[in-house]
Parts: C-alpha cells; structure tokens; sequence
C-alpha cells in the first residue's frame, strides 16, 4: 500500500487529506509542521509527501530541501499547498525541489488527482 | 461522524487560532517591535483565510485576506504596527468569530465597516481576493475530437525531483487515443550517463476531444523546466516530423504571478505557543468523562475488593488486592490529571477584557497574572471563567480609582490588577488583587440597610459586612455603569463557587486595594477522606479540611458540656456533636473523637463516635430531593457496597448547617 505524509500545521486540513486519501486506499501518516514531518520522513519511507508551506518551528520550504537532501526522498513525489497566488514561492518550492503544488481550497477530486498522478492510478 | 467531521475541527481550531491571533495582537502592542510576533500573527490569519476558504467559509476567508496582506505588508517592509491597527484587528478578530460561530445572523455592515478602517489605515484601495475563493475550471463541453502532435523534452533532473514522466505519459493516454515514441537523440554516451538523469524524449500522437489546456494541464508542474510543443495536426495527415524545440508555454491561470512582488524570505523560526500543539491529542470532553466515571466505578470495586480481601485473610488474595489497589491508585492519577489543565488558558482570555475595560472607562492599568501553569480540573476551569470575568470587572469598575484620584491619593496613576493562581495543600487558590480603594464599608452597611438586608444600627463585624457583598441583589455601586452592577451579582459569583465546592473569601484595607480569594478543589470527581462513624451512620470528612484527630476524654465531654470549647494545646477549639447534629439519641461510647477541621480562618471541631481510616472517596452527587441538605456535599459508596455522606465542611463550620432531623432533634 502506497503511504503518504501530510505535513500541515491546520488539524483540518490534515485531517480532510487524510479522509479522501484513505478512502481513496492510500495509508496517511500526519505531521504538524516541517520538523515533525522531517522526523516522520527520516523513520519512515514514503511514498508521497504533501505539505503547506506556512508552518512554524520549520516552514515547508526548509521541510522540502532537506527532504531532497536526503538519498532516500530523490525521485519522491512532494506536493506543497499554497494559497499565494504569486509566482515567486512557487519557484521558490519548485527550487527547493518540490515536485508540484495545490491551491486552497481544493477540492477532493483534486486532492485525488494529483495522488494518482504522482503514484499512478 | 462528529468526530471526524473536518469542518467540526475548522471550527475548533479557527477558535484556538484567533484566540492565539487575539494574544499575539496583544502582546504586539506591547511589543510593536518584535518581528516574531508580526509573522505569528501573519502565519495564524493565514491558515484561517486557506482552511476557511477550504471548508466553505468563504465569507471568513474573504474578510481575513484583507487582513492577511496588511500583516504580511508589515512583516515585508519592516514596519511597526500602530496600536490603531491592532485595535482594528482585534475587532477584525471578533468578527471572524462571529462569522465562524453564525455566518447567517452576522450582519455584513460590521465587516465593511472593520476592512473600511483598515484600508483607511493602509491608505490602499481594496485588493481583491478572488483568486483564493474561486479557481475556476475550463467547463468541459462536447467538442470534436481533435488530433495532436506533441513533442516532450524534460530536464534531465526531472526525476531527481519526484516527477515520473512515464506517469505523465500514462495520464495523456487518458485523454484519448495515443500513440507514444521515443525520441532517444539526446542520449549521451554509456560512460557519461547518469542513471538518475532523464535524456530520452516522446514524441505522442494524441487524439482528443479535450482542450489544448487539458493536454498543459498534464505538464504543468514542470511546464517551466521541459520543451513542450503542441501543434495541431492537419487531419489525416501522417505525424509530421517536429523535432524541433519549442520554448516553454506561459504558465497557468494558477500561476499568474505578480511580478512586481518582491520575492518572500523563507519564514524565520518561531517559537510560538503553537509550537506544543503537535504533540497533544484532542479529545471530546465527554469521553474523558466517561472515563473518569469508569475509574470512579472501578475505585469503588477495588475498596470492596480490599475490604473483602481483608476480612478473609487469606495472603494470596490480599496480595493481588494490594496490586490491584496500587494499580487503580495510578490509574485514578492518570485519569485525572488528563483532564488537569494549566490555568494559563484561562488568564489569557481576561488580557483581552481588561485591555477593553481599561479604555472603555478610561482607567490606565497594567494587568499582572502569575501561576498560569496551575493545574485545574477541566471543568472547574470552565465554570471559573464567568465568575472571575465578574470579579476581574469588578476590580477595575469599582477598586481601581480614576487616575486623578489616584494621583490625589498619592498613587501612581496606573492601577495594577493582579491575577494569580497557586497550589495549597489539596486546594487551589485563585486571587483578583487591585491596588484600588478597598471596600467602602461604610457604604456597605449603608446599601445593605437600605435594601433591607441588614437592621438599621444593628452590630455588624466587617467580615459580616463583607458577606453582604454576596447577599442576593445586593450592589453598591452608586450608578449602574454598562459594565457592572447589572443584575447578575457577586451572590451569582459564589454560588457559582460553592457549587465546585470552592469558598470565595475578601480582604481589603482603605485605600490599598481588595483582594478576592477563590479556593477550590483540585477535583470534582474523587476526593481523599477521611472515614468516621456517628451511631450507626458512616461520613467521609475531607481529608483536605482535616487539621488532627484527637481523643475527647470523658472528663472534658462533661466539663464542655452546654459549652462546647475543647482546649487544644492551649487554643480554644469549639467542637459540634455530630451525633446530636444528626439527631442520635442514645448514648455516645466510651472513647469519642474529636476531628478538628479547618475551614477558612477557622477551626472546629467534630466529635465523632470513631475513626475508621483513609478512604478515597467517588463523589456521587445527592438527588435533587435532597439538594438543600446543607451539611451533606455528596455521597459515596462503600467498600462493602454501603452508601456513606459526604460532610460539608463549609457548611458545617459556617454554622449554617440545619438540624437534619429536624423533626426529633435532641434537646
């Protein structure tokens, strides 16, 4: 079973992407912000890593270079969530090694989508 | 179900959020300095506006953007926040809970109003938000079928990033009939071939009735770093060779970007108070209740199971009760200190009320809590907020004098209210301490004989005159300002108190200021006792209220009679005979107990028949039948499975305890 992390520091949030991505029959482990996320990723293979970039303790841009930092996560799908609508943090993230984006608020089926493309139907 | 429900949980954390937002507004204005404090504030408006948007909260996402871009203007540029903007966002703060808790009963005119003070203050017109709420998608219409020659080339770190281009390859075959070549020109030679690296290109012949945008749509994570040319082919015609690299597409709807924005430095570290929230784990209230009642049940059987185990004698069963007792002891521990929580989160709420209060009255004052991380029960801290939210009011409504007057009494002009919780023995004491006038005592008697709730010229002592601020109806304020002295009363106040089996007691000395003193359980659920025997009947005294235990020797049984003094070690002690109290006629034994307890600034003592010992005691609430039965608090069951009373210390001590058996009470 293909195992995705959310890293987010909204409760809902997580909690939605782990309803849909569950259903859908993905395993879901849940990280509050970039350090746990780091922690989690660094105990735990995964297969997908979604995450927001606002957060405290460690924002999501630092989460996702040194996620790419690590041998295990090159080629990993990481997904960041954004509701800026300005060019410039993508390129950023993108720079950082992020791998695509969402825009909140998103909807199920796009949570869906993107899960299936990253790690296939 | 409720639980999982995501928008139960929006609503739950936007309320931890703006009170957090409330905090940090707060302290920036005490601090407009601190940068940290402006990103926190940023960060919290932030996650509203993006998990608002997201849980059809629309109305509060659009109200918090505007919001959002002053905060992250500040946090930019290296500004300071005026205490006018933090007034306006503070404001802004109640209307988003307003709008989170009733989007339908809030009235739009109060947001405008709000974001029209806040674009005077940013001197802007108003940015529109509309890209967060509505990311519009292509409708997707029946059209012909339409053949496309594409030619894809990725960056040759692709990979690395986490893209597979042969899922991408898979999700064109999704659009419609493809068919898929590669183009292998680029590939360097074997020796200098990074395995990790992507040098092979597709060319795709797709047919599809999707639009061009579908076909972007595929690419657009990578849509900047890839050569991507799509061309339409001319019918039937065979796959024309288009070798040729095309420079990357324009970005997406999505990716419109605001070039002029100056690019955003990654957000600094900070500890913020949200740091701990990970690491907790949110649970219903109600289910902690039903544990807490499991583990009262559960308390209840291991005494029985210890009583029986003792009366049989037998080591193998009285070893295995030992552990069991043990074990229940830890657990009951446990179980209550889940629902123990820091005092802290309540005191953070009254910053806010006396930051209101002292610009509404025009009272400068500097508001000092100490002791947030006392540790209280859940509930109990609940049902403090309203009566301290009265006492606090009334501290600085009528303890703090205006600064003029102050300056006249030769204080400073700032008033200081201070707010503290400490631990002592098995109690909490929480205290409201102004640096005001102290109570008028004068003016006291004066309201009480006016309303009838004291005879004119009839002896009062000042802790009596004191009580009369607790007398149902009772207020001395000489008008009724908006904040206080407004129906609800400080008689509301302890009873609210005494209901959590707490006391409020006052001190106050002229032109020094009052001090309002809440002393409450640790717990509501289980408390130590200890076990005695009046005639037939068995009562639980608190252990908390229990000073010593003493011998009452026949000879000063009879000396004491009609008198009712013991001499404790030089002190003068008055005791209350339980047995007559209870209404027991016949003869007391040989050897009875006096149980000396304190209660406030008192000691009594109780003369009992016998001490039985420690029992931990599951408080069971009395009937309704039985709830003005002042000298009982509760009741509890028995090892044996037997019911025994709680004694209502306070209520004995106060000597407002009524006969019991009124009906046959002993001469």
């Amino acid at each position: 079973m293909k195992t995705i992390l959310t890293v987010d520091d909204s409760p809902s949030i997580r909690q939605m992407v782990r309803l849909v991505l569950t259903q859908a029959g993905f395993k879901v482990e849940e990280a509050g912000d970039g350090s746990q996320g780091l922690a989690k990723a660094r105990t735990q293979a995964f297969d997908l890593v979604v995450t927001d970039l606002n957060m405290p303790v460690k924002d999501g841009l630092s989460l996702i270079r040194e996620l790419r930092g690590l041998p295990a996560y090159r080629g990993v799908p990481i997904i960041f969530l954004t509701t800026e609508s300005d060019g410039a943090i993508k390129q950023q993230a993108k720079a950082a090694g992020a791998t695509g984006w969402m825009t909140k608020p998103f909807q199920k089926d796009q949570l869906l989508a993107i899960a299936s493309k990253f790690l296939g139907a | 179900m409720h639980e999982l429900d995501p928008v139960a949980t929006f609503r739950q954390e936007a309320a931890d959020l703006l009170e957090e937002l409330e905090q940090t507004l707060l302290d920036l204005n005490a601090n407009p300095a601190a940068r940290d404090l402006i990103d926190a504030a940023f960060r919290a408006m932030h996650t509203i506006k993006g998990s608002g948007a997201m849980f059809g909260f629309t109305d509060v996402a659009t109200f918090t953007h505007d919001f959002e871009t002053a905060f992250d203007l500040l946090r930019k540029s290296g500004a300071q926040p005026s205490p006018r903007l933090i007034e306006v966002a503070l404001a802004g703060t109640d209307h988003i809970r307003a709008l989170i808790e009733d989007s339908a009963g809030t009235d739009p005119v109060f947001g405008d109003a709000i974001l029209s003070d806040l674009r005077e203050l940013l001197g802007q017109a108003a940015p529109d938000l509309h890209d967060a709420a509505s990311a519009t998608r292509e409708p997707v219409s029946a059209r012909p079928a339409v053949r496309y020659g594409l030619t894809l080339r990725f960056a040759p770190d692709v990979t690395v990033n986490g893209t597979n281009p042969l899922l991408l390859l898979d999700e064109l075959r999704g659009l419609g009939d493809c068919v898929v070549e590669p183009l292998l020109d680029r590939l360097p030679p074997l020796g200098e071939l990074d395995v990790a690296e992507c040098h092979v290109g597709w060319r795709v012949d797709l047919t599809t009735d999707k639009p061009r945008s579908a076909i972007e749509d595929v690419f657009m994570f990578v849509l900047d770093d890839m050569e991507l040319d799509i061309a339409e082919q001319s019918d039937a015609s065979p796959l024309a060779p288009n070798i040729a690299p095309a420079p990357a597409r324009a970005a997406t709807p999505a990716e419109r970007a605001d070039a002029a924005e100056p690019v955003v430095a990654a957000v600094p570290e900070v500890a913020s108070r949200a740091d701990d929230r990970g690491s907790t784990v949110r649970v219903q209230a109600e289910r902690l209740d039903r544990l807490m009642d499991r583990v009262g049940e559960l308390v209840i059987a291991q005494a029985r199971l210890s009583q029986l185990a003792h009366n049989r004698r037998e080591p193998a069963l009285q070893a295995v009760a030992e552990e069991i007792e043990r074990l229940s002891a830890g657990l009951r521990d446990t179980a209550m200190g889940l629902r123990m929580m820091p005092i802290g989160t309540l005191f953070a709420r009254f910053r806010r009320l006396v930051h209101d209060l002292s610009g509404e009255l025009g009272k400068p004052l500097e508001f000092v809590t100490s002791g947030e991380e006392t540790e209280l029960d859940k509930t109990m801290i609940e049902r403090l907020a309203d009566p301290l939210v009265h006492v606090i009011r009334n501290a600085v409504d009528h303890g703090l004098e205006t600064p003029d007057v102050r300056l006249a009494a030769g204080k400073g002009e700032t008033g200081l209210i201070r707010l503290s919780a400490r631990h002592i023995g098995a109690e909490v004491h929480v205290s409201v301490r102004d640096d005001g006038r102290g109570l008028d005592l004068a003016r006291i008697r004066a309201k009480a004989e006016e309303q009838g709730l004291l005879t004119p010229g009839a002896p009062a002592s000042e802790s009596e005159l004191v009580q009369l601020l607790f007398a149902p109806g009772f207020s001395t304020a000489r008008e009724v300002s908006a904040l206080s002295g407004r129906g609800v009363g400080m008689d509301v106040v302890k009873q609210t108190i005494e209901a959590m089996r707490g006391h409020i007691d006052v001190t106050s000395a002229p032109g020094q200021g009052s001090t309002f003193t809440m002393r409450l359980p640790l717990t509501l659920a289980i408390i130590e006792g200890l076990l005695v025997r009046v005639a037939n009947g068995r009562y639980v005294i608190p252990l908390s209220a229990v000073e010593e235990c003493i011998e009452l020797d026949r000879r000063d049984d009879q000396r004491s009679a009609g008198r009712s003094f013991l001499n404790v070690r030089g002190a003068l002690v008055p005791f209350l005979r339980l047995r007559e109290a209870f209404g027991e006629t016949d003869a007391p034994g040989e050897h009875q107990k006096v149980v000396v307890v304190a209660a406030g600034q008192s000691r009594v003592g109780l003369v009992v028949d016998q001490i039985l010992g420690h029992h931990q005691t599951v408080i069971k609430s009395l009937s309704r039948l039985h709830a003005d039965v002042g000298a009982f608090s509760g009741a509890t069951i028995m090892g044996d499975g037997l019911p025994a009373l709680i004694l209502d210390v306070g209520q004995l001590v106060g000597g407002r305890a009524r006969p019991v058996h009124g009906d046959r009470e002993a001469a």
